[in-house]
């Protein structure tokens, strides 16, 4: 395995126009470059501003409950027989997943910005949750969207949003789905867009979105490196993360890039394989194109439609990607790779029986792939596995699959 | 001098004001979008803007967001919203046609190719919805070259140094986007559209189009003396929404042109000043 060496300064990005290099940027309609350009001015004075980053830093440890450990799966890495494999447990976190480091980050945003009312998108219904969440302790008012199809598959999370006092408003257009309700949600934002922040739930969208996000979830990576250099004295040899628009890997990632020996490896979603078209993996079979306010790898067909996307995990049924990921892959920084339905269900079973740890659906494709990557390298090499999230919202998805009915 | 100003001199010396009807291109069924095009001209529209479908219009209200849904079950998109203006320009080779829609399906073709073929097809300018000039530099250069106008949009919440960035890239006319919101919404304000435009006019000398909320003659009456032109999109495009493949095109098409007619009336009955 050799790391690209190409001299870059990757703090210098995005660009002050948002881009990475060809990707991000800003493609929204005009009624919106008003409040991007508000937020971007917020985030900027508030991320050097002590009192916002110790507030920040307090409700992190306090609230989201951080640092989340980084687990040695001992048992584990002895039955795959190559590296050593380190779980940073994000499934831990309040909420169960990283999605909550960035719905704290941008809610405090929002209360010194002085606005009353968030909206979110939501997928698997994590990010829902960790929005419903963060407006419930402060005091705000929450609708989510989300996609009519993703309102059945993950029924728990629509409930816990709305015992959080959040309004879920079903998205019946386009493919039901995330992308549909990341539609939705941008055109309540333009109507609404005096009084209304828009939490963003990865690391896409509109700059300065992509640029925050990756901001907020960084706490992931920089705790993973003091963590593994204190327990192994070195850094790791290799980074995996799974891939929906890119939050959690880029959290992990961010503070290693400048780091050359450690390999990054973000996984996408296979679904039913790349050769049948099923899937979410713009990074691996996309092309780069224009969608939700960003230029990135997309899914779409020849005259520019966005296909429709498949993933056994919702969180992950997105055709588009956060634009850092397209241009890392571009420069060749990090790699990315697909994990199919099936893997990522045999590896949550794995995991589940080996270490009692149950993973997100999501993160199972990145504890599939890491399986496979561990297996090629020597004992002595280290391997951190971004456990983006626990399962248990995907147990009834699953019991599903086994035919059981749990309702 | 492109269809476009010379159609705002000719209506400025007439002390008339540009009906500017949207449709999207293949809704309902893309055998009838030229012949579509022609009767709305016929009815008194001085500009078509055509709708390119795409799978996810953003800035649509739900009204909009169908008829893309239905002309993308035609299999409507960009190549085939090229082909139309072409076909429509054999009989037509005055009326103005703006290309209206989002920035992939441009991006896809390139913008190279798409200036290109816009222009062999006849298309007079385009106005991409989600690619503020920040973005536009490239494409703008690639259509300037061919004649092409790219026509941006200001919205109530565009600051003045905003408005006058906009309007020193901005060539063919100004789109001012009425209300904050979605096409078709319903909250339009006449009277901070009047405060809009005067800080418009401040900065442009070129002629202004109103759209979004407009659904009326009244409507339309009450906005044509602010301004050089007003838009026409959901309330046109919804009177395709039951739209019957089994009957007789003709009538349903004559029942949409309507609404055109009665706000040509309405708009040149309304008071200048
Ligand atoms: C547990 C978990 N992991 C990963 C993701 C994918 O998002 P991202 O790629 O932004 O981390 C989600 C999204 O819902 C999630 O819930």
């Amino acid at each position: 395995m050799s790391s690209s060496k190409n001299n870059v300064d990757y703090a210098a990005f995005p660009s002050k126009e948002g881009h990475f290099g060809r990707y991000g940027g800003r493609f929204v309609s005009e009624t919106l470059i008003f409040a991007l350009d508000e937020l971007e001015q917020a985030f900027l004075r508030l991320r050097k501003d002590p009192a916002f980053q110790a507030e920040f830093d307090r409700d992190l440890a306090h609230y989201v409950g951080r640092p989340s450990p980084l687990y040695h799966a001992e048992r584990w890495s002895r039955e795959v027989g190559g590296a050593q494999i380190y779980l940073k447990r994000e499934d831990l976190n309040h909420t169960g997943a990283h999605k909550v480091n960035n719905t704290v980050g941008q809610a405090l945003l929002a209360k010194y910005m002085g606005k009353k009312r968030v909206i979110a998108e939501t997928g698997a219904g994590q990010h829902g949750v960790a929005s419903a969440t963060v407006a419930a302790r402060l005091g705000m008012s929450c609708q989510v969207f989300m996609g009519e199809e993703d309102i059945q598959r993950q029924a728990l999370n629509v409930y816990r949003m709305k015992l959080l006092g959040a309004e879920v408003v079903s998205v019946k257009s386009g493919s039901r789905t995330l992308k549909d309700a990341m539609n939705e949600a941008m055109r309540v934002w333009v109507t609404d867009v005096d009084d209304t922040f828009y939490i963003i739930g990865t690391a896409a969208g509109p700059h300065p979105y992509p640029m925050l996000v990756r901001d907020f979830q960084s706490v992931i990576g920089r705790e993973a490196r003091q963590q593994c250099l204190d327990s192994t004295g070195k850094l790791p040899d290799a980074l995996v993360a799974c891939v929906g628009g890119g939050s959690n890997a880029i959290g992990l990632f961010h503070p290693f890039l400048q780091d050359e020996g450690v390999e990054m490896y973000g996984v996408e979603a296979g679904g039913h394989g790349l050769a049948t078209g099923q899937h979410a993996a713009p990074l691996s079979d996309g092309r780069p194109g224009v969608l939700h306010g960003n230029r990135t790898y997309l899914m779409q067909d020849d005259n520019g439609q966005i296909s429709h996307t498949h993933s056994v995990s919702a969180g992950l049924d997105y055709p588009g990607v956060g634009p850092e990921h397209s241009w890392l892959k571009d420069i060749g920084r990090a790699q990315y790779v697909t994990i199919d339905d099936e893997e990522a269900l045999t590896a949550f079973r794995k995991l589940t029986l080996t270490e009692g740890i149950m993973p997100a659906l999501e993160s199972s494709h990145a504890v599939a792939y890491a399986e496979k990557l561990a297996a090629t390298m020597s004992p002595e090499q280290t391997i951190v596995v971004n456990l983006s999230g626990r399962g248990d919202k995907d147990i009834h998805t699953v019991a599903g699959i086994d035919g059981i009915g749990i309702d | 001098m492109s269809r476009l100003s010379s159609l705002f001199t000719t209506l400025a010396e007439q002390g008339r004001k540009a009906l500017v009807p949207y449709i999207v291109a293949g809704d309902p069924d893309p055998r009838y979008t030229v012949t579509l095009m022609h009767e709305l001209v016929a009815a008194g529209a001085d500009i078509i803007e055509l709708g390119i479908p795409f799978s996810d219009p953003m800035a649509e209200g739900p009204v909009i967001q169908l008829a893309h849904e239905r002309a993308l079950a035609h299999n409507t998109s960009l190549n085939q919203a090229l082909d139309m203006v072409a076909e429509f320009r054999r009989e037509d080779s005055k009326t103005p046609i703006v290309l209206m829609g989002y920035t992939n399906p441009v991006e896809r073709m390139g913008y190279e190719t798409f200036a290109r073929q816009a222009s062999d097809s006849g298309v007079d300018g385009l106005l991409t919805v989600d690619m503020p000039p920040e973005e536009a530099a490239e494409i703008s250069a690639l259509m300037k070259a061919v004649g092409l106008d790219n026509i941006f949009l200001l919205a109530p919440t565009s600051s003045e140094q905003r408005i006058a960035k906009v309007s020193a890239l901005a060539t063919g006319y100004l789109y001012c986007v009425s209300l904050k919101g979605v096409t078709g919404a319903g909250h339009l304000d006449v009277d901070s559209v009047r405060a809009q435009l005067a800080l418009i006019k401040k900065h442009s000398t070129l002629p202004v189009t109103v759209g979004f909320g407009i659904k009326d003659g009244a409507s339309a009456a009450a906005l044509a003396p602010l301004c050089e032109g007003v838009v026409v999109g959901s309330a046109l495009v919804d009177r395709f929404a039951n739209w019957d493949h089994e009957a007789d095109a003709a009538p349903q098409i004559a029942q949409a042109v309507a609404l055109i007619k009665e706000i040509r009336e309405a708009v040149d009955g309304a008071p200048t000043n």
